[in-house]
């Protein structure tokens, strides 16, 4: 027994150490804890210290680029075409969602615009994503609070979702289907039908979410009034998305400064929570997958007939100019500021990820928290390590 | 020898009949495409003006007054206002009371430097072309807005409100790239700041913590300046060029 634990101590001690590599920590007062690098609830590599008080966090730091793959660098030697390859790993749940911004950027400085069917099977597509994304969330959150089972059921439905992304695209995670112009391929037959189908299937799993977790005792009480982020300090660190509307801001970019989507033409709704706190940050996201549902129900009923493809020039030379465009994805605001001088490959390519603006609260955030609130709170955030890193 | 399935018998045939209507619909297209064309045209004349933006850029004109060095509208799609690095706190502090821009996007920089790597396509490898000769023919050429000097800022804020987004530029001196932080404004400027110090060497005044964010402490160069060499790419040929392989019995 007693050599066991020292043993143990010494390998605690020696990960402590360790952990002190690139990082100075002062010791005199409190305990410095480390999370990650390799941790469940950071969906990749994220690594965060944090100073102690008991169980008190007295200041806390995110420590990123250990996945940091320089997307705005390689852009510059990339053809406008193979961009969309890129940029499909940066958000790796929703990468269908990754690619529109930039197509549109591009199609906007060369004047293009995609065919209607197009930009409706694009928006179907992209809701399709969200949903793909949203529903690891609402399982994961639900981990990092205690309860297992949540995760299986998410991962289970949402392969029905990945299915139908798969049979349009040939691929689950990277699909590399948008170009800009329009879309690689039409839909394939049978396959809003089916899409008909794996929606329902959606709605009983956000139902079964609901019934499950959001009126868990346990869920509500790890949640509520936990992390709450009053809506102007949301605003000015540039939270986006779900984490903004939690914070009652009524903003959608899919609402209120839509390019080249068809949201304009169904009838949905922008849901809101005034509380901030952790648990209307799951709220919201649950019932935006219910209106991910909604939408695309509307528009499988709706794909006008015609052709998927805009007349583009074979070797796309984008004409100098800038642009800025931004989509509402399932973590939050991403959006390509585009600059071009006419060549065949961008010259400049600023990626804004949701997640490294959503993140850059945390410091903020987790100071005055328990130890415990951590996982919850880095959980209602939702970030995803590609959309920091990129 | 195997034989090709019918599927795709089938559909190579409906994409020979396809093509062949499109060739029709083309060839009658092309008898009246000057109307279409002029029609265009004159839609285009009567479109671009973008009431919101020009309402915002005269509300920042009467605050800044002639701080703004030059402006841009791109119809619907945004405003571009480029100031004196100077002014570059007291510009976003303006978009925010102002015009009510509490979202803060978004903050980077642009090296305007042409690549002194060639970046031609068909080229197995960059050409490395010889700095000192191509670097005085080729000359700056900036975006909106124009500019002056190698580097400049861009930060990118949004009002909800007015449902408007501002690009405010600046340009940084050559010699020293520095400006004063926007912390004090919007507290999410901090990592923008510190990403663009590593990736551009811009430095940003009171700023509390200018540390790497993503690159190692020691890392030495700014790998966003057109002069820093992708290495990867300068090692290895043009990824795709690399790989075809010759048929056999295909000899050079």
């Amino acid at each position: 027994m007693v050599t066991t634990e020292s043993e143990q101590m010494a390998y605690i001690a020696a990960q402590a150490a360790d952990a002190r590599v690139n990082v100075e920590v002062e010791t005199d007062e409190g305990m410095t804890l480390n999370l990650g690098p390799q941790h469940p609830a950071t969906h990749g590599t994220l690594r965060i210290i944090a100073k102690l008080d008991g169980e008190k966090v007295i200041a806390a730091e995110p420590i990123m680029g250990y996945m940091h793959r320089g997307y705005e660098k390689l852009t510059e030697v990339r053809t406008y075409p193979q961009v969309t390859t890129l940029v499909n790993r940066i958000d790796w749940l929703g990468s269908f969602a990754n690619e529109v911004p930039f197509i549109l950027a591009a199609e906007q400085l060369m004047d293009v615009e995609a065919p209607p069917r197009a930009q409706w099977i694009r928006t179907v597509l992209f809701e399709l994503s969200r949903i793909a994304n949203i529903s690891l969330f609402l399982g994961d959150m639900a981990v990092q609070v205690g309860a297992t089972t949540p995760v299986f059921y998410a991962f289970r439905d949402r392969e029905f979702v990945l299915n139908q992304i798969e049979r349009v695209t040939g691929g689950r995670f990277h699909p590399n289907f948008d170009r800009i112009g329009g879309l690689k391929d039409d839909l394939p037959k049978g396959w809003i039908e089916e899409t008909g189908t794996v929606i329902g299937k959606m709605r009983d799993f956000c139902d079964e979410m609901e019934e499950l977790v959001l009126g868990n005792e346990i869920f509500q009480a790890r949640t509520r009034g936990i992390g709450v982020i009053p809506p102007e300090v949301a605003l000015s660190y540039g939270l986006s998305g779900a984490n903004l509307r939690a914070s009652g801001v009524d903003w959608d970019i899919r609402r209120d400064a839509n390019v080249g989507l068809v949201y304009d033409e169904v009838d949905w709704k922008v849901w809101t929570h005034p509380d901030g706190d952790s648990f209307s940050r799951f709220w919201v996201r649950l019932q935006e997958t219910r209106e991910a549902c909604n939408i695309i129900e509307q528009l499988l009923g709706g794909i006008p007939a015609g052709p998927i493809m805009a007349k583009v020039p074979r070797i796309i030379k984008v004409p100098a100019g800038e642009a800025y465009v931004a989509t509402e994805n399932p973590l939050g605001e991403m959006g390509f500021y585009v600059v071009s001088q006419g060549d065949l490959t961008p010259f400049r390519v600023k990626i804004r990820s949701a997640s490294f603006s959503n993140m850059s609260i945390t410091p903020w955030l987790l100071k005055g928290v328990f130890v415990p609130d951590i996982i919850s709170i880095l959980a209602s955030l939702y970030f995803i390590l590609g959309d920091i890193d990129r | 020898m195997a034989e090709i399935p019918e599927h795709l018998l089938k559909r190579a045939q409906a994409a020979r009949e396809k093509a062949e209507s499109q060739q029709k619909t083309e060839t009658t297209d092309s008898t009246q495409p000057q109307e279409t064309e002029e029609t265009k045209e004159v839609e285009e004349i009567v479109d671009p003006t973008d009431e919101n933006a020009e309402e915002a850029l005269s509300i920042l004109k009467t605050a800044l007054e002639e701080k703004i060095l030059d402006s841009h509208i791109a119809p619907g799609r945004g405003l571009w206002i480029r100031v004196h690095v100077e002014d570059w706190r007291s510009a976003a502090k303006a978009a925010k009371e102002t015009l009510d821009c509490t979202f803060f996007d978004w903050l980077s920089a642009i090296d305007w430097m042409p690549s002194p790597y060639g970046r031609e396509h068909e080229t197995e490898q960059d050409q490395i072309v010889d700095a000192s000769e191509e670097s005085e023919e080729k000359e700056m050429e900036w975006g909106y807005t124009g500019g002056e000097t190698r580097f400049q800022l861009i930060c990118r804020v949004y009002s909800i409100s007015k449902k408007i987004g501002v690009m405010i530029k600046a340009d940084l001196p050559d010699s020293d790239p520095r400006a004063l932080s926007l912390i004090p404004i919007y507290a999410g400027a901090n990592w923008h700041e510190r990403e663009a110090r590593e990736m551009f060497g811009v430095t940003f005044d009171e700023h509390p913590d200018l540390r790497n964010i993503y690159l190692p402490g020691d890392f030495e160069g700014h790998p966003l300046r057109k002069d820093y060499p992708l290495l990867s790419r300068r090692m290895k040929p043009w990824p795709g060029i690399v790989d075809v392989e010759l048929l056999p019995g295909d000899e050079e």
